[in-house]
């Protein structure tokens, strides 16, 4: 064993990494949830955000614009689920696993030409004093600019919900959408437009893989990122303070899993592998012990609805 | 009454349909050979040089043969179904190229006897209708862990493997000692990814490493996720695996193990062909040219490519064997004495480490 291989400062610098894709999936799933609506897609945007920002990329040379087509690839896969679901009234379960399947085979059918190729890369962001800071300068300062707005779109997220009045339309259409609807709110539209903003964070996630932590395309690069980003809002009670605990909890053990191995710890790899979903459930099941008077979760959601009921 | 008819009827030709008689006509041309693929074709490694292999065939035979090929195929009962399903639609002979599709071919072998199963890398033969076939991958590893340990400044050399089984250990072991030849103070650091494709673990693992001081790193995984991170690290070196990996020439990728499966595939073909195909294992290496080294970059000094190019000669001419002796098991006790070759046996059934590794190779 030898522990001290093991770096603090870049295992945590590691850490702010991997929770990114995470992170941005989940945050966006969380405001579609607050707006009552249950899109288990999440997965399937997220890989079709990963090849359309790849495909972005590659054909315009800016890594930048591909994050830009990852968002809108991944918005205009949810607002097909936003018109099944909030224009037809189909299940939301059902549709959702339904896109996280068509998404699937849809990157796989976009993917096809673009394996092996190679991504212009993503500048790390140089900041001149802090990026020289002993400790916080690497852990902090030296990453990319997706990290950091993923950060800010999670800020922004928490300041909406709370400060604004926007922000409070929408919980209102989560929580009660017959109530926000006899007050004159139209709860489709702020619904569509919540699923179209968790689609566009979703594409953000899958392309922060395809471009930055892989970064290249192959299929099935999120490898199940989804899921773990729609645990991670459950984790979360719909808060997004607790969102980003929770998204660098699971990026932290994924690597630190990895380092330990590397740093020869006599823990056998199967634990370690299968650490991050335990204590994912662990999360869960604590916090729902923790909450004796019932859920957190939205009043309306998963529920579908129409004004003339 | 009606329903019972219909379900005796359902049942007969269910049956026939598991004996493969209906859908097998006698005397077709041209011969169908099929292949079933772990990965996507395109994962620029292994299944990509089996396709390749695949490709040689169609070029070498033209209309004498049709190819098929499934990708993505799981190393779960999927793989039965997958086989199964390839032999009904009208395979003469099937390529199951990894590991862990030795049970399912066994199995659909069992059922289908007129029908050839070749499985890769595996060694349960247990009807007359399956061969086996591997290629010498320590032989490619020995020429890598040599130029591995020239380069590396750090002593730290890194080998991300898949699974601990026989071909992977020998892999591990082969590098680490003509590694150890060239540079006693170098030390292995080895990740189980537990899988043979999974970019964005391949690209973590290889990250964890260079955290931790490694300059070189070896794969024993198939995508080219960890080439790309090292190439993000700068001053790391890599080895392409499987497949050349050219784009990553010529840095960090400074050589590469190639799996050319070309000339295993065309004399089979060519033996079901003639009628003279037979059951057995083939394991061939750099002599038969079923494993190359590709091109060794200028990254690499003249003397140190001058000595692996040295090596290469010398094991395809059979003067040298990467398992010679003296070697000692990690635990101390004696592996091979002075000037003994390790059998094919013994490697086939290479599960320790040699002296000098640190850490247990997972059970």
């Amino acid at each position: 064993m030898d522990l001290s291989a093991i770096s603090p400062v870049l295992l945590l610098a590691a850490l702010m990494v991997a929770a990114t894709p995470i992170l941005l999936a989940a945050i966006g799933e969380l405001v579609v949830e607050r707006a009552g609506v249950l899109n288990l897609g999440v997965e399937g945007m997220m890989i079709t955000g990963a090849i359309c920002g790849f495909i972005t990329a590659v054909a315009t040379g800016s890594p930048m614009l591909g994050f830009v087509g990852a968002a809108l690839g991944g918005a205009a896969l949810s607002l097909l689920f936003g018109v099944l679901t909030q224009y037809l009234l189909s299940n939301q379960v059902a549709t959702g696993l339904a896109l996280t399947l068509f998404g699937i085979g849809l990157a796989s059918l976009l993917g096809q030409g673009y394996v092996g190729v190679r991504a212009p890369s993503v500048p790390k962001l140089d900041i001149p004093v802090l990026s020289d800071l002993p400790w916080l300068g690497p852990i902090l300062f030296r990453h990319d600019i997706i990290v950091y707005l993923g950060l800010a779109i999670v800020a922004a997220v928490w300041w909406f919900l709370r400060h604004s009045r926007g922000g409070l339309v929408l919980r209102a259409v989560g929580e009660n959408h017959e109530a926000a609807h006899a007050l004159g709110y139209h709860v489709t539209r702020v619904r569509m437009a919540a699923i179209a903003f968790g689609g566009a964070c979703a594409g953000l996630g899958g392309a922060y893989l395809s471009l930055v932590r892989v970064p290249q395309w192959t299929e099935g690069v999120t490898a199940g990122a989804g899921w773990i980003a729609l645990a991670i809002v459950v984790f979360a009670s719909w808060r997004p303070g607790r969102l980003v605990v929770g998204a660098f909890l699971f990026g932290g053990i994924t690597v630190l899993q990895l380092n330990l191995q590397a740093a020869r710890v006599q823990i056998p790899v199967e634990v370690l592998s299968m650490s991050p979903y335990i204590v994912t459930i662990v999360a869960l099941v604590a916090l729902s012990a923790r909450k004796g008077r019932g859920s957190a979760a939205p009043g309306s959601l998963g529920q579908s609805f129409h004004a003339a009921r | 009454m009606k329903r019972r008819t219909l379900l005796a009827t359902g049942a007969s030709a269910a049956v026939a349909a598991a004996m493969g008689m209906p859908v097998r006509a006698e005397g077709h041309e041209p011969l169908k050979v099929g292949f079933i693929y772990i990965g996507p074709v395109g994962d620029g490694g292994w299944t990509y040089q089996h396709d390749q292999g695949r490709l040689a065939v169609e070029e070498h035979f033209g209309d004498a043969v049709e190819t098929i090929y499934q990708e993505n195929v799981p190393e779960s009962a999927d793989a039965e179904r997958a086989i199964t399903q390839m032999v009904l639609s009208g395979a003469d002979l099937i390529f199951t190229t990894s590991f862990g599709y030795m049970d399912a071919t066994n199995t659909v072998a069992g059922k289908f006897p007129d029908v050839k199963f070749e499985h890769a890398t595996g060694y349960r033969r247990d009807h007359p209708n399956v061969s086996t076939y591997d290629a010498r991958f320590y032989e490619g590893r020995a020429v890598i862990g040599h130029i591995a340990g020239k380069m590396t400044k750090t002593n730290k050399i890194g080998y991300i493997a898949s699974f601990p089984i026989p071909e992977v250990i020998q892999g591990i072991n082969s590098s680490f000692l003509h590694a150890k030849k060239v540079n006693p103070d170098v030390e292995m650091v080895v990740i189980w990814a537990y899988t043979w494709f999974d970019p964005a673990k391949e690209a973590d693992a290889a990250k964890a490493m260079i955290e931790q001081g490694v300059d070189v790193i070896l794969q024993h995984t198939d995508s080219t996720a960890p080439q790309a991170a090292a190439a993000e690290a700068g001053n790391v070196f890599t080895f392409g695996q499987a497949s050349d990996m050219a784009a990553f020439k010529p840095s960090p990728r400074i050589a590469s193990i190639i799996d050319n499966w070309n000339p295993y595939y065309i004399k089979r073909v060519q033996d079901v062909i003639d009628g003279t195909w037979e059951s057995g294992h083939s394991w061939g290496g750099m002599a038969e040219g079923e494993v190359v080294i590709g091109e060794i970059t200028d990254a690499v000094p003249a003397d140190v490519k001058a000595e692996a190019e040295a090596m290469i000669a010398a094991i395809t001419a059979g003067e040298y064997h990467p398992f010679t002796g003296p070697i000692n098991k990690q635990d101390g006790t004696p592996f091979l004495a002075e000037g003994e070759v390790a059998t094919d046996l013994q490697l086939v059934q290479m599960d320790f480490y040699l002296e000098g590794m640190l850490g247990d190779i997972p059970s």
